[in-house]
């Protein structure tokens, strides 16, 4: 009979153990996130992620052996991008005649979400190349990065802020906007796929499928146009 | 199933190869998005074969973020000692804006009368 030490140090070099490793975490965090009645904090991301955290650092993987499973999952985004066009197509009538408050809103929630963030940093004394980081959070992740680094901002780093920005948009929206008594789910989608991207916006589609169309809708709106002011907005708040 | 994926994929590489050709600021998947959903308006058969496999992958959108998630977990150093700054700046730049966002987008469609039914 082979050694447990064995199998495990063949298995936990391959994709598949940390690929299933990845559904299980998930499927613990979507089963807690039900079992809590969708409860906004309960966010089954972040229960996985910290599942999958500890068991890397028990077992001392690093994060590269784990993506070589994990990057089958991580691959579907892509892809489940352009998927987002059904829920679009489906509501395209609905956003045409919604086209002035989706545009007004774009610009506010996209310019608040960038000069709010560089002002609180800059305050804390960020450096320059922490505020190109900064600034894009609220794209989606490929564009926030290719944007920081056209500006002289870290990759790693902005994928970091992105995710967390996503995280913290998907967790304190429902509370937020519930606070606000904000009862059309267009303005609820629409602003939390502005400020927190693909992250907002699976968790607007948990909420609701019109405000998930309109998350995804604001996410794709949003990576246009923090391209496009980014740098503009960083240069005003440079030290 | 396999038809619907191909015409996922290949809509993704069209949109990663135009987005190069021509650099443009956005990402390929979401250039391949935008085309798709004008073919869907355009050709509702297609958006019907399509249904299935879409709402199969959008079912568990959350789920595909759980990788990117775990590395931010080894790279937290990278914030640099910035940690509180950095929190603080995304909490309250991430509330501002969903803040202003929903309250432009409420106002809006109630001055120019674009409400839902």
């Amino acid at each position: 009979m082979t050694d447990v030490a064995q199998i495990w140090s063949y298995l936990s070099q391959g994709p598949l153990l940390w690929l299933t490793a990845t559904l299980t975490a998930y499927g613990i965090g979507d089963t807690c996130f039900r079992a809590a009645n969708r409860a906004p904090l309960v966010n089954p991301v972040l229960i996985a992620v910290t599942l999958l955290g500890a068991l890397l650092w028990l077992t001392a993987t690093p994060y590269a052996t784990y993506f070589e499973g994990a990057q089958f999952v991580h691959f579907l985004l892509g892809p489940a991008t352009v998927c987002l066009a059904l829920p679009l197509a489906d509501n395209l009538p609905r956003l045409r005649r919604a086209l002035l408050p989706v545009l007004a809103a774009l610009v506010v929630g996209s310019v608040t979400a960038m000069a709010s963030a560089l002002a609180i940093a800059r305050a804390f004394g960020a450096d320059a190349g922490l505020l190109a980081a900064l600034a894009p959070k609220s794209a989606t992740a490929p564009v926030a990065i290719g944007i920081a680094e056209g500006m002289g901002g870290q990759p790693t780093l902005t994928a970091v802020l992105v995710i967390l920005t996503g995280i913290t948009g998907a967790i304190i929206a429902t509370p937020l906007l519930n606070f606000l008594r904000l009862k059309d789910w267009r303005a609820r989608g629409f602003a939390v796929g502005v400020a927190s991207h693909g992250i907002g916006t699976a968790r607007a589609f948990q909420v609701h499928p019109t405000a998930g169309a309109f998350a995804g809708l604001g996410m794709a709106l949003n990576a246009v146009l923090t391209a496009l002011l980014a740098p503009l907005l960083l240069r005003l708040f440079l030290p | 199933m396999l038809h619907a994926l191909t015409v996922i994929l290949a809509t993704q590489l069209g949109g990663e190869f135009l987005t190069r050709a021509l650099a443009l600021p956005i990402p390929g998947p979401v250039l391949g998005m935008v085309a798709l959903t004008i073919a869907f308006a355009a050709f509702p058969k297609l958006r019907e074969a399509m249904r299935p496999v879409a709402q199969g992958i959008l079912g568990h959108l959350s789920l595909l973020f759980v990788p990117a998630g775990v590395g931010v977990i080894g790279n937290l150093q990278a914030l640099k000692g910035m940690g509180l700054g950095l929190t603080l700046a995304i909490l309250v730049s991430t509330a501002l804006a969903i803040t202003a966002a929903a309250l432009t987008f409420a106002l809006v469609a109630r001055l120019t009368g674009a409400t839902d039914d």
